[in-house]
This record gives structure tokens, C-alpha cells and sequence, in this order.
């Protein structure tokens, strides 16, 4: 980035510097709320009574001869064994990502490469695929999994979340490789390498940015997904967003929020760190052009 | 005396029950139910049997889970767990196997009330029971000089009062979010009034009658006393409410009443005057607007005689009498042997006693419970009268039992 | 690339569609057409713990033996599509020939949960999707004139509200906006009306959900335009400001035009997205106010008895909505697959 280019006059710095402040505010303000509130007990986040009490936390003194309680994570954590849901959500990332990338990259690749007109249609299919409702395609999974035994284990869920993860990955990494000179691979299917050669020893060393970026989509998507997660794993597979949902309780039974506020705290703690962690690499990988249509 | 000797015995038979845990089954047990403290005592009570494989899997989903769970062939659930409504799903699904030659042999233990009958055969055993009733601020009313409401007139005039005389801003609570919860008061009231839902033997829809009418405008006249979002507020938000102190007069589910005071942070005005009565009547009606609900277990039909008969041995052994101690029984009315009420448990029984219906088990209930919470917003919020937006009801009920086959 | 080739390399990715996508696809459509038997009612007695009563039950029977002769239930053809939940083609005719007005002819049809649901899905895809484009083009030029280690930490906070699950996003809002949470009260006393509930009219329902859908997913289009602003073209820039451009005009004749792929793919998707809202619905219990396709399928999928067909009918018709809405974009992304060659 050239700095001259950019240099900005002082009036629209400080109303660029305003604007960010304020979307800051904006995008943190309700998770910093929540935090703060995780330490209170129930009426005081909820602050049924009166607002302040959720920054005063009176009932919580009256409870607890503090304003600050660690009941809630306590419960998640220990009573409920939040730490199972942690691990399963783990794995269940971790395999989710590596495989759809995988086989998002051999795919993305080979649609980048191949001109003939049907590579066209298969994106458009891969998209019409994307507008399918999750809900729908679990419903249909359910009988057959609980027939061939596949039901409530996390490697059904796994392979669920990759498939219904690939049309995506597949638009983002197939522009990506377009970005990538084509001469590249081509020089080396000249030197004598197959493609599938070229690709790795020319391709993937290139590739990763991209991928990173992709990458980071597919793991929200597996750590974040509700529909597939709660209808497919069973109680004692459950990863983080169902549990934190089976805390809520139902018609006619008790729940407990605060449980659910501090898994909640508790589940956005480890994207902080990955995204400190990787936001450079999301970056310039978004910016080799990981996205283009 | 009597109750001391008594407990005294209980707690003996307890300890002999745990030292002796007879219960040998060989076969495969795995148990789907909703995950309430009930329902995890039933799961770990079962989960004491020896010499065979016994899993549950609680969710608050099993519903979603338990007919496709249970429709292969064996079924990977043995059991599930279910209610009045849910059952039908199971029955009309024919994925539960009648209970009778298995009570014959292993059930000595339960009380013939607990087994549910369906055309004569036994299909479910029932180990608890639930209702709506009255959950009201003694202090409040005493202040307003008001008595407990006995009737849904009554409980309008009691809002009233106390609104007038500036005691609270929202006096009554309710569950009404749209959905599910706004059908079940609807059903209650109606009731109430003495509707019914359909014409007798057939799946034909008769609400759009005066009874729904009144039930409607009941409904909207309570919910001028509640606090404006009442559409979004379920049984879990209605209790947050009554416990910050902000409503005198709810009508709440009986399994709530025992931990509504326990929370922390509860108002200590809250907590010492809370009081529960039986289920109110409206317009001059016999039968309190209030349903009757029980859970039980059933068997699945897919399975070997041999899982079937664990399974069963295993769930009679979770609900025996000797389950029952200070910490299970305030969880739920039970419906076991030797159970005694907790005072929680008292408007539940008063409902019973009071003569209430239990939710109607009919196959296509559920159906007009969904079009009913789809529907009837519309009306709450006030954009259109009572009787079109039955009409509605009727319409989209009418649909969706044409597409599952009840109507032509 | 050759056929064979391509054929090895996308065999992974297109196994995995077809199994979990297209053949489930194919299931929803058939389900779609299909219903379920009629039912053969008989009354029976039935005992609970309460009482004895006479009720209605499935002659269980006489339905098995209609099922194992027709397994996929009765043919339906279109009936599904047509009836009252979904297109109401006959509540329509009959509400346009007796209307008394045009004002009661749309009052009718916004009657009709299909067509209630529609005006709702589409204000909310047509609102947030360029709302969040302009806001994330926004966000990103802004962050990208900062100090490069502020950078880091204003991308973190920037993405909360998108890397965090739409169902506890929505949660987290939902307390706060309460009449008496702090963002509800914080309005109250803005407008200085003590009664102002968001949760109570539709109006504001729908301007809570339009504001909630702009806030999660605009950093989705900020990470995506700041990734394509650290590719602009230097010259260009340069010669646009030695031509005397101003600050405006470089960004109107420069910086847009070389993101324009980006906001068609960001609009392309949040499109589908959008017309797919469901979380958020659940998660501020605005059903009263507002409802969706997907929130459809939901519903009955959820109840005590599910529909199925009803269930399907909804997802194929979500998929042909958004074939609808993504066919301008589509027809551009084939121009430019063509002009590739």
C-alpha cells in the first residue's frame, strides 16, 4: 500500500477513526455485555426488575456477598461437563476442515483448469445445492442413519457438515485457483509431470492463503452449525451449540441461562485466539484473490 | 407418628433396594426421552440393572429422533419416553409394541393406574403426571383485598384491582409466545368453556363456535394485564417474570411450581409468599381450563422379545417405590407406589381432583395444536376478530389433515 | 485438463455432494408429491392414569396393508404445492372474484402464510443484502486507513459478529433489546416513550431482525472487500491522483469498479442467505411478526405430527425462490465463463 496515495486529510481521518470506534462498539458491545453479565446470576442479566442491576449486580451481592459470581461457568464447566462439548466440537472442526479442504482443493483445482462448457454447470449445480435448507437435508438423513447404525457418532456428522460445506468451498477455491497463472502447471506438464504432479509440487506450494482463508469459513461453519449438530450427535457426543442450547430448558422444565451465558463466553474464547493467531493469514489470503467471481 | 414410622420404613426399603439392586436382565436397553430431572432419575434408575447393555440418550429433541429411531428393524431405541401428546406420533407410526403379556409377567409392581390402555391393550406405563393451575402472590392479593381467583373472571377482576391501586403495572403472567404455548392456553380455555375440538368420531374441526369465540376473548382480556410482549414470552420467561417480582397471578405448569422460588436472587417477597392453588374455571363452566398430562415409557415394537423384556424389567425397576427420596421427590407428581405429596404437588392433585380432561390423545390433536399456535397471533396482536381468525384455524388444520390422509 | 483427469480430481467433492445433497434432493422432491395414506379412523376406549374415554385412533391394520401396497403413499401431483399452506392457488382465485376492493384482495392474500411469509422474506433480503454490502465497504475502507497494528484487533472485534452462532448472536440481542434490557431501555429514553417495546409490534419485529441481519453479516463483506483493497492497482491509483482526481473520484472511477466481482459474489451469496433466514426468527420468538420458508419447514418438521410433504414442498419451492432471485447473477457469471473461453 502506498502511503501517499492513502494519505488522508485530517478531517476525513477523524471521521474514518469516529467510524470504526463506533462500529467497534457496535459489533463488540453486546459480547462484552454478555461477559460481563456471565459473572452475575440470572435476574441480574436478565434485569427484569431494572436495567442497572445487570452492570450493578444488586441480587447477585444480596446471593452472593460480591457482584461477581463464577457459578455460572462452574455449572457449565463441571456440573454439566461443558469440557466433553469442547472436545467433540474440536474434532468435529478439525476433521470437517482438513477434509473439505481436501477435497474442496482436488475439486476447486480441477474446475479452474478444465474449459470445457460442463464445469460451468457444475458450479451452478454446487450453488443450487448451497440453496437447499439444512434442516430439510437432515430430516431426510435421519432413517437411513439409524438404520445402518451411523446415528448420534461424530464421524457421520463430520462427513454431513463436509458435504453440505462443499459447494461453498468449492466457488471459493476454484476462483482462487483461477488467480493462479495457468502457465504455471502447464510449464510443468511440459517438463514431463502429470497434472496430478503439477499440482502438488507446483500447486499446493502456492495454494496455501487461499486455503487458509477457506479454511476459516469452513470451521465456522462446522463450529457454529445448529441444524445438523442437534438432530445428528447424540447427548454424549453433543458439540458446544447444541449443549449451550440444551441449557435453555423447554416448556416444562427449568433451564439455566446462566449456564448458557457462560458457555457461550466460554465457546467465543478460543475464536479470539484463532483469530489472533491466523488474522494475518486470513488476510493476505483473501488478498491473493481467494474470492473472486 | 404414622408419617415418621413411615418414612422411617421407606428409607429402610431404600437401603435394602440399593444393597440388594435385583435387577438382572440379558438384553439390550437404550432409552430416548426429554431430559428433564424426572426423566434422569428414570434414566439412572435404570442404568442399576446388570447383565445387559442399558443407554440413554435425554435430549430435549427426542421427539424429533424418536420415530426414526425407533423405525428400523431391531430399533436402535428400545424405549422412549413420551407424553400424552407425543405418544400419538408413535402409535400412528406403529413403532410400539402392547404392553400386556409383559405386565402379566414382570409388572407385578405397578399400580393399574399407570398403565395407559389404548383400545385395550396396554401401550404405555405412566410414572408421572402434570397440570396447569393458579401460581399467585399471597402478599399482592392480600394487599389489593382480593381472595385467590377461582375462576378466569375473577382473576380479571383481581388484575384489576391491583393495577388500579398501583401494586403492579403487569399483574398477570402467562405463556403465551406464539406457537405451541398460545395453542395450549387456547386449548385450556376452550375446554373451559366446554368445547369441543371435533366432531365426535370423525377428524372434522368444529372450534369456530361460540365457546371459541369467548375462550379468544378471554384470552385477549387477560392479556391486557401482561406485560406487551406476552407473545414472546414461554413458560421459562413467564417464571423470570414472577420471579423479579413483576406478576401476582399466572397459571403455570405444576412441574414448575417446586423450583419457581429456589433460584438465586429470587425476590425474598417472592419467595415467601409465593402460593399455588388449583387450575381456575371460566364462564361458568364445570370443568377446570386446564389439561391433565402424564409421561411414561414405552417398548418398542421392532426389537427381540428378549430386549423387550429387559427393557421393560429394567424401566419397572427405575420407577419401584424405593426411588423416591428427598431429592427425587419434589422433581415431579409422581404416580408410584407410596409416593406423598410435596406442597408443590398440590395444584396438580387439585386439578385431578377438580375433575380436569387430560389432553386429548387423538391422531390429528397435534396438527390442530400447530395450526392453532400459527394462527391465532394474528388475533392477540389485534389485527383481525375472533372469529376469522378461527376460521383460519379451521382452514389450516383442514389442510394439513387432508395431506396426512384424516380428511378427504 | 482432460476428461479422465478431471473425472479423478473431482470425484471426492462430487461423491460427497451426492450422497448428502442430490439424492436427499431427489428424496424431498418425490416426498413432495407424494402423501401420506388416508387414514382409517376407529373409536376405541382408552385408559390413562385420569380417567377412561372414548377416543379415535388409526385402525393400525388396515393402514399397514395400504402401505405395503403403495410404499410412497398416495400420488399427490402438485396438490401439495397448491393447497392453502404453501401457493393457496384456490384461496387466491376465490379471494380475486369476490374481492371488494384491491385493498381487501391484498389484505386476503396477506392472510395466506405463504404469501405473509414472502412479503417478510423478500423485504428482509432486499433490505439487508445491499445494507450490509454498503456497511462492509464501509467498515473495510475505514479499518484499511489504520495503523497497521491496530489492525489485527479491530479485524477480531469486527468478525464477532459473525463468527458467533447466529442462534446465540440472536439470544444475546434478544435479552438486551427486552423492555427492560439495556438496549430497550436505552431506546425508551431516546424516544422518550416509557411503553416502547420492540418485541410488541410488527414494525419494529421486522426492523430488530432487518438491524440484527445487517450486524452479522456484514463482516462477511468487510473481510472480503479489505481482502480485495490490498490488491488494488497502484498506477492506476497513482495516475488517478496525478490526474488531479479527487478523493471521491478515485474511489467512484477505481477502487469500486475493481471490487465489483467481489460485491457480486458477497451478493450472490448473502442473497441465498438471506432469503433463508430462520435463526434469527427463533432466537427473538418473532414468529407472531414475522415468518420464512425455511421457518416453515421448521414448524413442521417440529410439531407433534410431522409433515412431512408439507415439510419438502417448502424446500423445493425455497430452492426455485432462490434459482429465481440468483438468476441475473448467474447469467452474468456464464457471460464472463464465456468470455474466458
Amino acid at each position: 500500500m502506498s502511503a501517499k496515495a492513502f494519505k488522508q486529510p485530517p478531517a476525513l481521518r477523524t471521521f474514518s477513526s469516529a467510524f470504526v470506534i463506533i462500529w467497534l462498539i457496535v459489533a463488540a458491545f453486546p459480547f462484552l455485555w454478555t461477559l460481563w453479565g456471565s459473572f452475575k446470576i440470572e435476574l441480574d442479566f436478565f434485569s427484569k426488575a431494572d436495567w442497572r442491576s445487570a452492570l450493578t449486580g444488586a441480587r447477585t451481592i444480596l446471593e452472593h456477598g460480591s457482584s461477581f459470581t463464577g457459578d455460572g461457568y462452574q455449572g457449565a464447566w463441571v456440573q454439566e461437563e461443558f469440557w466433553k462439548a469442547v472436545l467433540n466440537t474440536a474434532i468435529v472442526c478439525f476433521f470437517t476442515v482438513a477434509i473439505s479442504l481436501t477435497f474442496g482443493t482436488l475439486g476447486g483445482y480441477a474446475l479452474s483448469r478444465s474449459t470445457y462448457r460442463y464445469t460451468f454447470w457444475l458450479l451452478i449445480i454446487a450453488l443450487i445445492f448451497r440453496a437447499m435448507p439444512p434442516i430439510t437435508l437432515v430430516a431426510g438423513y435421519l432413517l437411513p442413519f439409524f438404520e445402518w447404525n451411523l446415528w448420534g457418532i461424530l464421524p457421520t456428522t463430520i462427513i454431513v457438515l463436509v458435504a453440505i460445506n462443499q459447494p461453498f468451498t468449492l466457488w471459493m477455491l476454484h476462483s482462487f485457483f483461477q488467480k493462479i497463472p495457468k502457465e504455471l502447471d502447464e510449464s510443468a506438464k511440459v517438463d514431463g509431470c502429470t497434472q496430478f504432479q503439477a499440482f502438488r509440487h507446483v500447486i499446493i506450494p502456492v495454494m496455501w492463503p487461499g486455503v487458509i482463508t477457506t479454511g476459516l469459513f469452513s470451521f465456522l461453519l462446522a463450529y457454529n452449525d445448529f441444524a445438523v449438530t442437534s438432530m445428528l450427535l447424540s447427548k454424549e457426543n453433543q458439540t458446544m451449540v447444541p449443549k449451550i442450547a440444551s441449557f435453555l430448558g423447554t416448556t416444562q422444565t427449568e433451564g439455566n441461562v446462566m449456564f448458557a451465558v457462560a458457555a457461550v463466553v466460554s465457546a467465543t474464547a478460543p475464536l479470539f485466539i484463532l483469530v489472533m493467531f491466523f488474522q494475518r493469514q486470513i488476510v493476505s489470503g483473501l488478498t491473493q484473490g481467494a474470492v473472486k467471481g | 407418628m404414622f408419617l415418621k414410622k413411615l418414612v422411617v420404613a421407606s428409607a429402610m426399603t431404600l437401603m435394602a433396594g440399593e444393597a440388594l439392586a435385583d435387577c438382572e436382565i440379558s438384553g439390550r436397553v437404550n432409552v430416548v426421552g426429554n431430559e428433564f430431572p424426572a426423566i434422569q432419575t428414570v434414566g439412572i434408575g435404570a442404568k442399576e440393572c446388570t447383565g445387559g447393555k442399558v443407554s440413554t440418550n435425554l435430549t430435549a429433541d427426542h421427539q424429533k429422533i424418536n420415530v426414526a429411531g425407533m423405525t428400523g428393524n431391531p430399533a436402535e431405541y428400545t424405549s422412549a419416553i413420551v407424553a400424552n401428546s407425543s405418544i400419538v406420533a408413535l402409535i400412528n407410526e406403529d413403532v410400539i409394541r402392547p404392553l400386556d403379556d409383559l405386565v402379566a409377567k414382570y409388572g407385578q409392581g405397578l399400580k393399574k393406574n399407570q398403565l395407559i390402555t389404548i383400545d385395550g391393550k396396554v401401550m404405555a406405563v405412566a410414572f408421572m403426571a402434570n397440570a396447569q393451575h393458579l401460581v399467585y402472590r399471597a402478599d399482592i392479593l392480600e394487599q389489593a383485598g382480593v381472595k385467590p381467583p377461582s375462576t378466569y373472571e375473577e382473576m380479571l377482576a383481581a388484575a384489576k384491582t391491583i393495577k388500579e391501586k398501583g401494586l403492579m403495572e403487569h399483574p398477570v403472567g402467562g405463556a403465551y409466545m406464539a406457537g405451541w404455548n398460545l395453542a395450549q392456553e387456547f386449548n385450556n380455555m376452550y375446554i373451559g368453556m366446554g368445547g369441543e375440538f371435533f366432531e365426535p368420531g370423525t377428524a372434522k374441526v368444529a372450534i369456530n363456535n361460540d365457546a371459541g369465540v369467548a375462550a379468544l376473548e378471554m384470552m385477549k382480556a387477560l392479556s391486557g394485564y401482561m406485560n406487551p410482549d406476552f407473545l414472546t414470552h414461554d413458560s421459562n420467561a413467564t417464571n423470570a417474570e414472577f420471579r423479579a417480582g413483576n406478576v401476582a397471578l399466572m397459571n403455570m405448569w405444576g412441574s414448575r411450581a417446586a423450583t419457581l422460588p429456589d433460584a438465586d436472587g429470587v425476590d425474598p417477597a417472592v419467595k415467601e409468599h409465593m402460593a399455588i392453588a388449583g387450575p381456575m374455571t371460566v364462564g361458568g363452566g364445570k370443568i377446570p381450563a386446564t389439561t391433565l398430562w402424564w409421561d411414561g415409557w414405552t417398548v418398542a415394537k421392532n426389537i427381540s422379545d428378549e430386549d423387550a423384556a429387559a427393557t421393560f424389567k429394567a424401566l419397572t425397576y427405575a420407577i419401584r417405590p424405593e426411588i423416591l427420596n428427598d431429592t427425587t421427590s419434589p422433581q415431579a407428581v409422581w404416580l408410584i407406589n407410596g409416593y406423598q405429596p410435596t406442597p408443590a404437588a398440590q395444584g396438580v392433585f387439585d386439578a385431578a381432583n377438580a375433575g380436569s380432561v387430560p389432553y386429548p390423545m387423538l391422531p390429528y390433536q397435534g396438527l390442530l395444536h400447530s395450526a392453532l399456535g400459527a394462527e391465532l397471533s394474528d388475533f392477540m396482536q389485534g389485527k383481525e376478530d375472533a372469529s376469522t381468525a378461527l376460521a383460519d384455524v379451521e382452514a389450516a388444520y383442514t389442510t394439513a389433515a387432508k395431506e396426512k390422509g384424516y380428511l378427504q | 485438463m482432460k476428461h479422465k483427469t478431471f473425472f479423478w480430481f473431482i470425484l471426492p467433492t462430487a461423491t460427497a455432494m451426492l450422497l448428502f445433497i442430490a439424492l436427499p434432493i431427489v428424496s424431498v422432491v418425490t416426498q413432495s408429491l407424494f402423501t401420506p395414506h388416508e387414514q382409517i379412523l376407529k373409536t376405541v376406549e382408552n385408559c390413562t392414569p385420569f380417567n377412561c374415554t372414548e377416543s379415535t385412533v388409526v385402525d393400525l391394520d388396515a393402514t399397514e396393508q395400504q402401505r405395503a401396497e403403495q410404499p410412497l403413499g398416495r400420488w399427490a401431483g402438485l396438490s401439495i404445492y397448491l393447497d392453502r399452506g404453501h401457493l393457496a392457488t384456490a384461496v387466491i382465485a376465490d379471494a380475486w372474484t369476490t374481492r371488494t376492493s384491491i385493498g381487501d384482495f391484498v389484505d386476503r392474500l396477506g392472510n395466506l402464510p405463504f404469501y405473509r411469509a414472502m412479503s417478510f422474506t423478500l423485504t428482509y433480503t432486499f433490505v439487508v443484502t445491499p445494507l450490509l454490502i454498503v456497511l462492509g465497504f464501509a467498515i473495510a475502507v475505514a479499518v484499511n486507513s489504520l495503523h497497521r497494528h491496530l489492525k489485527g484487533l479491530v479485524i477480531f472485534f469486527s468478525l464477532l459478529p459473525m463468527i458467533v452462532s447466529p442462534l446465540i448472536g440472536s439470544l444475546v440481542l434478544f435479552w438486551m433489546i427486552d423492555s427492560r434490557g439495556v438496549l430497550g431501555t436505552g431506546l425508551q429514553w431516546l424516544f422518550s416513550n416509557p411503553d416502547l417495546s420492540l418485541k410488541a409490534s410488527t414494525e419494529l419485529t421486522w426492523i430488530m431482525l432487518i438491524v440484527y441481519g445487517v450486524w452479522h453479516s456484514a463482516p462477511f463483506a468487510f473481510v472480503v472487500f479489505y481482502a480485495g483493497l490490498q490488491t488494488l492497482p497502484q498506477d492506476t491509483m497513482e495516475s488517478a491522483m496525478i490526474d488531479g482526481a479527487t478523493r471521491w473520484q478515485q474511489t467512484k472511477y477505481v477502487v469500486i469498479p475493481h471490487l465489483m466481482p467481489l460485491v457480486t459474489f458477497v451478493a450472490l451469496i448473502q442473497l441465498m442467505d438471506n432469503f433463508r433466514v430462520f435463526e434469527p426468527i427463533v432466537g427473538f420468538n418473532a414468529e407472531a411478526h414475522a415468518t420464512s420458508l425455511s421457518w416453515f419447514i421448521f414448524n413442521d418438521l417440529g410439531g407433534e405430527t410431522r409433515l412431512l410433504s408439507s415439510a419438502s414442498a417448502s424446500s423445493v419451492l425455497t430452492i426455485i425462490g432462490v434459482a429465481i432471485l440468483l438468476s441475473p447473477v448467474l447469467v452474468r457469471t456464464w457471460r464472463d465463463f464465456k468470455a474466458k473461453g
